[in-house]
């Protein structure tokens, strides 16, 4: 059983680990191995394209994640007050956002955005005095993806917060109400420092998330390439090394983030250990 | 009197703090979530446009249509079920070592080592078959050792592969949790009455853990309904899932009616399914704080 375990761990990394072992080989194919060289990080960060799509993820990810993270803390605490029939309407619409597909998410918004930007545009068209010259045009580009990926981050910042909520310590709420604090600084002084460690939690998962996102982009980005998308491109014309340095930076970071979403949430894990043990 | 005039002053005054904390989120799940499905439902109804696109039109012939797309997908309706199954098959010997014969000193933190690749890029990890299955890769090694040259890439195999290696994690959480869960007294009662081991495993313990088999395969059989990325890198093109038919008459053909009802009817079987899940969820975990996806 336990080899059992080692072999299952095995599939799981091994093809992680091996184009981080070729990113950094000097041969081009993967029967190939030649020698140690940081000559495809070179070639990939010396290409403009890289470096643009790269700034684009960054830019993308940093909004989203600050984004869900406001909208997200903020409803799960409302969310809580809540009962009955509303509070059920937004637990649906949690799970539908975070389990209806990408592919699906990304197609309706690119149908629903352009029908509204068609809408915008012919009306701008038609105020907009001549003399202005054209007028401005509402298209697909950064707020497009931002505004896709956010609808479901911030379902998971939701989840993620909620949980700690429900696992907080309420004494210490109702102790600074019962000493005539007032609500807003019992959440700043209680409630806030609690939940900390899930906001920032859930700070990194949202990053994590638009940076690695692939399908919603892909419909929503409009001129915008981002990481993913450019790496997707780049396949589709053929497996180079340079591919294998880009994809172990992505995991650098996804796993950088994950590893500290770990240890931000680890208090409430070892509590579950000690429950089981 | 006053009392209750405070009192009712004070709830006014909270549920007034309630909708505006609720009302950005509300506004996004409107207008990212409800409306489009608004729109994709008008657009299932219309016509395709003369040089594609959408053009207004009152017709249920989108879905009539949809029928003769189904041939091919032939190929989602045998390997999604089939991924699903070799999930399970594989998710759940490790998630019964995990639960039953791991020192929870080191459970959870072998729980994360599981799960933490599903939350990388999954572009990346499936590129990263891409690279050991193509011609160059480990086909080339197999043959540099005497075996003969067999093709990888672009077979429904390579496919699979990436389906289990993908989404293999998700399924080890639910099963984990149920069999985590699991009264180990009723299997001390089980063995003082006689039951050997496998019988205990088979009458109990596996009986006992279904709930969780059942929540991993729903979630992963939705997650693969609408799969892009695996089919289009590792089969080539040639093994299409609905997720694959989107973009397609979306991007490419350009036959958004079509695309919209074929969305909608996607969405409509994972609601279904999403309902079953939401209601297996609550019923397995009724009491616990539920862990993430």
């Amino acid at each position: 059983m336990r080899i059992y375990a080692w072999l299952v761990y095995f599939f799981l990394y091994m093809p992680i680990a091996v184009i981080v072992a070729f990113s950094f080989n000097s041969g081009r194919y993967a029967a190939d191995f030649q020698g140690f060289s940081f000559a495809w990080y070179g070639r990939a960060l010396a290409n403009p394209f890289v470096t643009k799509a790269l700034v684009n993820s960054l830019i993308v990810a940093s909004v989203t994640a600050v984004l869900s993270v406001i909208l997200g803390t903020t409803a799960a605490l409302a969310l809580e007050r809540l009962r009955g029939k509303l509070r059920a309407v937004f637990d649906s619409l949690i799970y539908v956002a975070i389990m209806v597909p990408g592919v699906v998410i990304g197609i309706a918004t690119l149908v629903a955005l352009a029908s509204v930007f068609d809408a915008v545009n012919s009306l701008m068209a038609s105020l907009w005095p001549a003399a202005w010259g054209s007028a401005p045009r509402a298209g697909l580009g950064y707020g497009s993806i931002i505004a896709a990926h956010t609808l479901y981050t911030l379902s998971l910042v939701i989840l993620v917060v909620r949980s700690r909520l429900v696992g907080m310590d309420h004494s210490l709420v109702e102790a600074s109400a019962d000493l005539y604090s007032t609500p807003f600084n019992t959440f700043r002084t209680i409630t806030l420092p609690q939940l900390l460690p899930a906001i920032a939690a859930g700070f990194l998962l949202s990053f994590t998330f638009s940076f690695d996102d692939f399908i919603i982009a892909f419909f929503v980005a409009g001129p915008n390439t981002t990481l993913p998308i450019f790496v997707f491109s780049s396949i589709r014309r053929g497996v180079t090394p340079e591919i294998n340095a880009i994809g172990t930076m992505i995991l650098g970071v996804s796993l950088i983030l994950l590893f500290t979403v770990q240890v931000l949430l680890r208090d409430k894990r070892q509590g579950n250990a000690a429950e089981a043990a | 009197m006053t009392a209750a005039l405070a009192t009712s002053n004070e709830g006014r005054r909270k549920s007034v703090v309630t909708a505006l904390l609720l009302a950005p989120t509300a506004l996004w799940f409107f207008v990212l979530l409800i409306l489009p499905m608004l729109v994709i439902i008008v657009f299932s109804l219309g016509e395709r446009g003369p040089v594609g696109g959408y053009q207004a039109a009152l017709t249920l012939k989108q879905y009539a249509s949809l029928g003769s797309r189904l041939a091919a997908f032939k190929n989602t309706i045998m390997l999604a079920p089939a991924g699903t199954l070799i999930s399970v098959l594989v998710a759940y010997p490790l998630a019964y070592f995990l639960a039953v014969k791991v020192s929870p000193r080191w459970r959870y933190g072998l729980l994360v080592l599981v799960v933490l690749p599903f939350w990388t890029s999954l572009l990346v990890r499936t590129y990263a078959w891409m690279f050991i299955l193509s011609g160059k890769g480990l086909p080339a090694l197999l043959a540099a050792i005497g075996f003969p040259e067999i093709q990888m890439i672009n077979t429904p195999f390579a496919v699979l592969l990436g389906i289990v290696y993908a989404y293999m994690p998700l399924m080890v959480l639910p099963i984990f949790v149920s069999l985590e869960k699991l009264d180990k007294r009723l299997l001390d009662a089980a063995a003082d009455l006689g039951s050997s081991p496998l019988r205990s495993f088979l009458t109990v313990t596996l009986p006992l853990s279904l709930p969780g088999v059942v929540t991993g395969s729903l979630l992963v059989f939705i997650l693969l309904m609408g799969e892009f990325l695996i089919p289009s890198l590792l089969g080539g093109g040639k093994i299409f899932f609905i997720g694959n038919a989107l973009v397609d008459l979306f991007l490419q053909s350009r036959n958004w009616p079509l695309g919209a009802a074929m969305s909608l009817t996607l969405v409509i079987v994972m609601l279904v399914l999403i309902t079953l899940y939401v209601r297996l969820t609550m019923a397995a975990s009724a009491g616990k704080s539920r862990s993430l996806p």
